[in-house]
C-alpha cells in the first residue's frame, strides 16, 4: 500500500475570506494547526510541552485559547475527555513525540470505551526521521489504531489545519470518539500560508440519523404490546443530547427507566420510574426489572459485560428494541429483534409519535415499586464503628445543588458515589467506565471544572489507591485556584480488589493492603492546597461546608471503614438477578 | 466485618425460565441452541492509503474474528482497493465483521458475496525437473502456465478455486514441490449484482473532485 492517500479537504483559499481581520495570517503548519481549533471554537487545551510539539506551542502563544499544562500528559488525556463530557464538544491534549503520545493512550483508550468526544494532537519526530527509531519516536498512529474512532497522520504542511477540522469534526459527529493527528516537526514547522476551511467529516463518513421508519413502526408496535416494559437508557441518551426526549417518552408512557452506569443523569433518580443504574453494582431492583421484563427499550447502550452480566442469563424473556447510531453496536453482544438506527434523540421522537398506545403495564410498575421496597439501598452507621463511606457521599449530596458535578476514581469508592449520590441531571456525572481507569477522578475534575459554569461545584470522590495515581494534578489546580473539592474514601486498600480477594480468594490480600498511603492532607497542604482529615461522624458535615467553602482546591482525607465493602454484587459473569446482598451470598 | 444490605435472598427470588444462547439471541426451545460457523467471503472497497491493510489485520486479530484468507490490490479508480476477505464465523459474526469494517476510516463500501459470485486464487508452484513432459502435463489439466523451466526446477502458475488450486497441488506433489506460494481468494459478484453496495463499474471508475486534488497523506 505504498500509493499516497488522497485528500478529502475542502480546497481552504475561499474559505479564507472569512478569518477575522484582527486574526495574524497563517505563517506555518503549527498556526493552521491551531487556527482550525480556533475555527472549531476551542477554548481551552490541556497538555505537556515537549520536543516535536514544540511548533505548535509555540503558535499557541499568540493564541487567546487557554492551555491548561498538566503535570503528565495522561492526566491531559483524561482532562480533556471530562471536557468532553460536560461540555459536550471535543475536549482537546496535546503531547509531544515518543513518551508524550505514549502516556496520553490511557485516556484515549478510556475515552474511546466510553465514547466520549475528544481530540489528541502528538508532535511527531520530522518526517524524514520517522521510521528511524529516532529520539523520542513512537508509531503513533499504529499504537492509537485500536482505541482512536479515527487517527491521523500529517505529511502535508498546507493541509495540516484541514486534517485536525477533520478530526475535530470526526470526534463529535456520529458516536463520538476520541480522533487523533500526529504532528511531525518539519510539517509543523514549515512556512504555508493557507487557512484551515470548516472542519467537515470525510465523504466516507454518513451515520444515519433519522430512522428507517420500517424499523420504528415494528419497534413502537412491540414496545406498545409489552406487559413488561422497561427503558435500558444508555451514555448514548446523553451524547446525543436525547434526555429531554428519553424523559417525556418514559413519563407519557409510565415506563420504568434503568439507566447503564455512563447514563447516570440522564433520567432523575429520585422519580418515581427511576430504577437507578443496573449491572454489576447496579441496583437490586433495576437488576430485577431487567431480568423480569418482557420488552426492553435500549438506547445508546453497547451492552457492556458490566450490565449484563452473563449473557445467557440477560434480560432471558425479553424482545430488545435497540436504538443506536452505530450499527456496528446492534446486535454486537445482545441479538436485537427490532434494531433501529439513528440519533437517540429523532428515534426517541419518531417512536412516540409511532405508539399507537402504551403498554397496558399498571402490575408491571407496582412490581417495580414493589422490588424498590424489598431491595432498599441501605447501611448502618454505628456510632462505635469507623465512618461508613456511604455517608460521606450522602453527606455531600445533602449540601449541594443539582448541578453539582462528581467526578470519581475507579474502584469502591466509585461505586458507592454512584449508588448513594442522588442524580438528576445529565453531564453531572463523570466517571472512567468502559476502561475503568484508577486515577480518572482528580484530572477528570479539572477538566470538569474547565468545562463548568462558575457557579457549578466539582467534587472529586477518590480511593486512596485511585487518588495515589494522579495526584500529582493537584499542582495544576493550585496553580490556577481551581475550585475543586477532593474526597479521598480511605480505607488502605485498594479496596475492590480486597473485596474480590475476600470473596473469591480466601481473603488472602495480596498487594491490596495500601498501609503506607500518605496523609492526604498533609499532602494537600504541601502541594498548597486546602486539607482536611476526618475520622468521625460527628466532623463530617462541618468539614464538608469548610472544604465547599473554600475558594479553591481542597482535599478531604475521610478514614473511612476499611472493610466496608459495595453491595448489591453480580458476580462476574453471573445472572443480574443472582445479585449478591452480602459476602455469604455470592 | 462486611455487611450487606437487606432483601430476599437469590434463590428465594423469582427467575425467568428463558435463555440466551452466545449471540445474545433468545433461544427458542424448539430450535439449535448455538449457530454454526459458516465460511463467507467479505469484499470491502476501501481508500488505498498507507496502513489500511494493516486496520483491516488489526481489527480481525483484535476482534478475534476467524480469518482464511484476506487479498487487497488497487482498482481502476485512482486511491481506491479492494479487499477480499475470507472468513470462517457464525450468522452473527459475519455480520459484525462487515459492520465493523464499514467503519473503519478509509472505508468505502463493504458487502457480503453469494454463493455464485465469481472467484478465484492463484498458486505458484516450483517443482523438481526431472520429468518435463510429465509436469507440462499436470499443468496443462489444469489450464496451467509455465513461467520458468531449467535444467532443476520447473515453475508453474495454477489459477481457479480453492479445490481446483487444492487438487492441482496434491498432483503436483508427485514431482516433489519445492516452494509454493499461494493467494487467497479474490472475487466480484456475478452479472450485474454491484461487489459492494451501491457499487456500479460507472460510479467505481468516478471520482471525485475533491478525492484527486491533493496529495496530503490520510495514514492510520
Amino acid at each position: 500500500m505504498s500509493e499516497r492517500a488522497t485528500s478529502t479537504y475542502p480546497d481552504s483559499t475561499e474559505e479564507s475570506t472569512d478569518e477575522k481581520p484582527t486574526r495574524r495570517p497563517v505563517t506555518n503548519g503549527a498556526q493552521s494547526v491551531v487556527r482550525a481549533l480556533e475555527n472549531a471554537g476551542v477554548k481551552h487545551l490541556f497538555g505537556v510541552q515537549g520536543g516535536a510539539i514544540m511548533p505548535v506551542y509555540d503558535a499557541l502563544y499568540d493564541s487567546e485559547m487557554t492551555h491548561v499544562t498538566m503535570a503528565h500528559e495522561q492526566s491531559a488525556s483524561h482532562a480533556a475527555d471530562a471536557y468532553g463530557i460536560v461540555s459536550g464538544t471535543p475536549g482537546v491534549c496535546l503531547a509531544t513525540s515518543g513518551p508524550g503520545a505514549t502516556n496520553l493512550v490511557t485516556g484515549i483508550a478510556d475515552a474511546n470505551m466510553d465514547s466520549d468526544p475528544m481530540i489528541a494532537l502528538t508532535g511527531q519526530v520530522p518526517s524524514g526521521m520517522v521510521g528511524s527509531d529516532a529520539f523520542q519516536e513512537t508509531d503513533t498512529t499504529g499504537v492509537t489504531a485500536p482505541i482512536t474512532k479515527a487517527n491521523y497522520f500529517a505529511s502535508d504542511t498546507d493541509t495540516v489545519g484541514d486534517m485536525v477540522g477533520e478530526a475535530f469534526a470526526m470526534a463529535a459527529s456520529g458516536r463520538q470518539g476520541p480522533t487523533l493527528v500526529d504532528l511531525p516537526k518539519d510539517i509543523t514547522n514549515a512556512p504555508t500560508d493557507r487557512e484551515p476551511g470548516p472542519g467537515r467529516t470525510p465523504s466516507t463518513y454518513n451515520p444515519r440519523t433519522d430512522p428507517d421508519p420500517e424499523e420504528v413502526s415494528a419497534a413502537a408496535t412491540a414496545l406498545a404490546g409489552a406487559k413488561k416494559p422497561v427503558i435500558l437508557a444508555g451514555g448514548g441518551v446523553i451524547k446525543a443530547n436525547a434526555t429531554e426526549q428519553l424523559r417525556e417518552f418514559a413519563i407519557e408512557h409510565e415506563i420504568p427507566v434503568v439507566t447503564t452506569m455512563p447514563a447516570v443523569g440522564a433520567f432523575p433518580e429520585d422519580h418515581p420510574l427511576s430504577m437507578e443504574m443496573a449491572g454489576m453494582h447496579g441496583t437490586g431492583y433495576a437488576n430485577m426489572a431487567i431480568t423480569h421484563c418482557d420488552v426492553m427499550l435500549a438506547v445508546g447502550t453497547r451492552f457492556d459485560d458490566r450490565l449484563t452480566g452473563g449473557i445467557d442469563t440477560f434480560a432471558p424473556e425479553a424482545e430488545i428494541i435497540h436504538i443506536d447510531i452505530d450499527p456496528a453496536e446492534v446486535s454486537k453482544n445482545i441479538f436485537a429483534d427490532y434494531p433501529v438506527i439513528g440519533d437517540a434523540g429523532t428515534a426517541l421522537t419518531r417512536l412516540y409519535d409511532a405508539m399507537a398506545h402504551e403498554p397496558d403495564a399498571d402490575e408491571w410498575r407496582e412490581r417495580c415499586q414493589t422490588w424498590k421496597d424489598e431491595y432498599p439501598m441501605d447501611y448502618q452507621t454505628p456510632e462505635d464503628e469507623p465512618l461508613k463511606p456511604q455517608f460521606v457521599v450522602e453527606a455531600f449530596d445533602a449540601v449541594t445543588d443539582d448541578d453539582t458535578i462528581v467526578t470519581t476514581g475507579v474502584g469502591q469508592h466509585q461505586m458507592w458515589a454512584v449508588q448513594y449520590w442522588t442524580f438528576k441531571e445529565p453531564r453531572t456525572w463523570v466517571s472512567s467506565h468502559g476502561l475503568g481507569t484508577m486515577g480518572y477522578g482528580l484530572p477528570a475534575a479539572i477538566g470538569a471544572r474547565l468545562a463548568a459554569r462558575d457557579d457549578q461545584t466539582i467534587i472529586s470522590f477518590e480511593g486512596d489507591g485511585s487518588f495515589l495515581m494522579t495526584l500529582q494534578e493537584l499542582s495544576v489546580a493550585v496553580r490556577d485556584n481551581m475550585d475543586i473539592t477532593v474526597a479521598v474514601l480511605n480505607n488502605k486498600y485498594i479496596g475492590m480488589v480486597r473485596q474480590w480477594q475476600d470473596a473469591f480468594f480466601e481473603g488472602r490480600h495480596s498487594a491490596s493492603e495500601y498501609g503506607w498511603c500518605p496523609e492526604f492532607d498533609k499532602l494537600a497542604e504541601a502541594f498548597g492546597a486546602k486539607g482536611f482529615r476526618v475520622d468521625e461522624y460527628d466532623e463530617v458535615a462541618d468539614t464538608i461546608e469548610a472544604a465547599l467553602a473554600y475558594d479553591g482546591p481542597s482535599v478531604i482525607d475521610f478514614h473511612i471503614d476499611p472493610g466496608a465493602n459495595v453491595y448489591p454484587m453480580v458476580a462476574s459473569g453471573a445472572a443480574n438477578g443472582l445479585f449478591a446482598l452480602s459476602e455469604d451470598q455470592l | 466485618m462486611t455487611q450487606g444490605l437487606q432483601g430476599p435472598r437469590p434463590e428465594e427470588r423469582p427467575h425467568p425460565e428463558g435463555r440466551r444462547n452466545a449471540q445474545g439471541k433468545r433461544i427458542d426451545p424448539v430450535q439449535e441452541a448455538e449457530q454454526e460457523s459458516r465460511r463467507a467471503t467479505v469484499s470491502a472497497l476501501v481508500k488505498h492509503e498507507p496502513g489500511v491493510l494493516s486496520l483491516v489485520s488489526g481489527l480481525f486479530s483484535r476482534r478475534q474474528f476467524n480469518i482464511e484468507s484476506l487479498t487487497v490490490g488497487p482498482t481502476t479508480v485512482d486511491g481506491h482497493a479492494r479487499i477480499t476477505l475470507v472468513v470462517e464465523e457464525t450468522d452473527a459474526g459475519i455480520d459484525q465483521i462487515k459492520k465493523q469494517l464499514a467503519k473503519l476510516k478509509p472505508s468505502i463500501a463493504v458487502g457480503e458475496l453469494s454463493s455464485d459470485a465469481v472467484r478465484a486464487e492463484l498458486v505458484l508452484l516450483k517443482v523438481q525437473g526431472h520429468e518435463p513432459d510429465k509436469v507440462h502435463a499436470i499443468t496443462q489439466m489444469y489450464e496451467g502456465q509455465t513461467l520458468d523451466a531449467g535444467p532443476r526446477t520447473i515453475t508453474v502458475q495454477i489459477t481457479g478455486d480453492q479445490r481446483k488450486i487444492d487438487d492441482a497441488v496434491d498432483a503436483f506433489r508427485q514431482f516433489g514441490i519445492i516452494e509454493i506460494a499461494r493467494t487467497g481468494q479474490t472475487a466480484l459478484a456475478r452479472g450485474d449484482t454491484p461487489t459492494t453496495p451501491g457499487e456500479s463499474p460507472a460510479a467505481s471508475a468516478e471520482s471525485t473532485a475533491s478525492e484527486t486534488q491533493d496529495s496530503s497523506n490520510t495514514h492510520q
